[in-house]
């Protein structure tokens, strides 16, 4: 995994979103989804190119339920872009790298 | 310039990887473009890589995860050489014969990315949805055409399978892990699916079956909040409380982009030469489930990507290349 790309968990998560300077990109995601995997390396690519202007994140949902819940995440991979610690925008299902890019382009 | 390939591939499922192998190990130089991320069954490694455990796939005597057999064949194909993208054709031009032009990205480019002397379909088939109103609104909702991916979230929960193969059997009894009951929804009075599948569902204390029914609205306002249903016999309208819909009615064949480029069938999939995989144009095979509305296995679909693989190296051979 891209060193860009940090886990949180239930107790790190709002502390580490809250303080970030920039937007921050959720990643939820479990070990038993195959989508989840398919987006992975598009994930890691984006740290990778837009480092400076987003950070990516990752929860995973088995071991951080509370977050999960919070955010009522019923369906994986979701992403869910913050900005100050506030959810922006909500993105369902693996999607291709164009479109990933389109939908929080505003946000970069 | 395009690039110019002896063979290309669309697609990535058992089918085009099982070709790649084959046209790789043949010293092809096959380029495979297999799809792009998706949460339907539209995606690199294909239907697979939305199931759990397959347990018919030879030669794995404890059963093997979708995912991971996808992963094992594309690793097998770049081990001889075959070159994956991971991209979408955007584009076909057939017309005027071999080389055959493929478009990826922008379509209305001028020039075609690359241009193939033979071609291997191999696109698969997709997921249907059930069509009804709130069904798109609410879909990662409580509405999932993923068991394997949302089956989680539903722990303790009543939650309903639209339909009535071995694909909604399988996701029901998955569900059951889960889920406090599961109702099997089915238009008809009878299964679809494979005798097996049937004598375990009907076994499982958690699964119901909702007869001669046919959803006809989904409720909710955030998320899924009940269902609207009719009976198919007489006519009755009544709601299904239920906080889940797992969508499983069927595929339909990824045959856009050959729409107008060569003989397809009424329902879709592609025409092939019986006992072959040669289509209506002279140079262009199709393997696996584009071309298959009938077997439509894992094995099936890997046994004619290898013969799509045959055909094109001796269609190629017999051109003097």
């Amino acid at each position: 995994m891209s060193e860009k790309i940090v886990s949180l968990s239930d107790a790190t998560f709002d502390e580490h979103v809250k303080a970030s300077d920039v937007p921050v990109l959720v990643d939820f995601w479990a070990e038993w989804c195959g989508p989840c995997k398919m987006i992975s390396p598009v994930l890691e690519e984006i740290a990778e190119e837009q480092a400076g202007k987003i950070e990516i994140v990752k929860l995973n949902i088995d071991d951080n339920l509370d977050v999960t819940r919070r955010f009522e995440v019923m369906s994986i991979p979701t992403l869910i872009l913050f900005k100050d610690g506030e959810p922006q925008v909500r993105l369902i299902g693996a999607k291709p790298k164009g479109a990933l890019l389109e939908e929080i382009s505003a946000y970069l | 310039m395009p690039e110019r390939r002896k063979v290309l591939i669309i697609g990535s499922g058992p089918a085009g990887l099982t070709a790649a192998i084959y046209a790789a190990r043949a010293q092809l130089e096959p380029l495979i473009i297999e799809g792009e991320p998706s949460s339907n069954s539209d995606q690199p490694g294909g239907q697979l890589m939305l199931t759990t455990e397959v347990e018919n796939y030879p030669g794995f005597v404890d059963g093997v995860m979708g995912p991971e057999l996808m992963g094992i064949m594309r690793a097998q194909a770049i081990r001889f050489g075959a070159e994956l993208r991971t991209a979408k054709v955007s584009k076909l031009d057939l017309a005027g014969g071999s080389p055959f032009g493929a478009w990826v990205g922008d379509p209305d480019a001028a020039e075609p990315t690359i241009a193939a002397d033979a071609l291997i379909v191999a696109t698969g088939a997709r997921s249907l949805m059930l069509g009804v109103p709130n069904e798109d609104r609410l879909l990662g909702y409580g509405v999932s055409t993923c068991a394997t991916c949302d089956g989680f979230f539903f722990r303790e929960h009543h939650i309903a399978v639209a339909g009535g193969g071995d694909s909604a059997l399988e996701e029901a009894m998955f569900l059951t892990r889960f889920a406090t009951k599961v109702t099997v929804i089915h238009r008809r009075d009878a299964l679809r699916a494979s005798k097996i599948m049937q004598d375990r569902a009907l076994a499982n204390p958690k699964i119901e079956f909702a007869w001669n029914t046919q959803v006809t609205d989904i409720l909710g306002d955030t998320k899924v909040a009940g269902l609207k249903v009719r009976d198919t016999v007489t006519g009755a309208e009544s709601e299904l409380d239920v906080t889940g819909l797992f969508v499983a009615i069927g595929h339909e064949p990824n045959s856009t982009l050959l729409k107008g480029q060569l003989e397809l069938l009424d329902n879709g999939y592609v025409r092939t030469i019986e006992g072959t995989t040669r289509t209506s144009v002279d140079g262009v095979f199709a393997c696996g489930d584009v071309q298959d509305d009938y077997y439509r296995q894992a094995i099936t679909s890997a046994g004619s990507g290898c013969m799509a693989a045959i055909d094109a190296e001796r269609w190629l051979e017999a051109r003097g290349e």
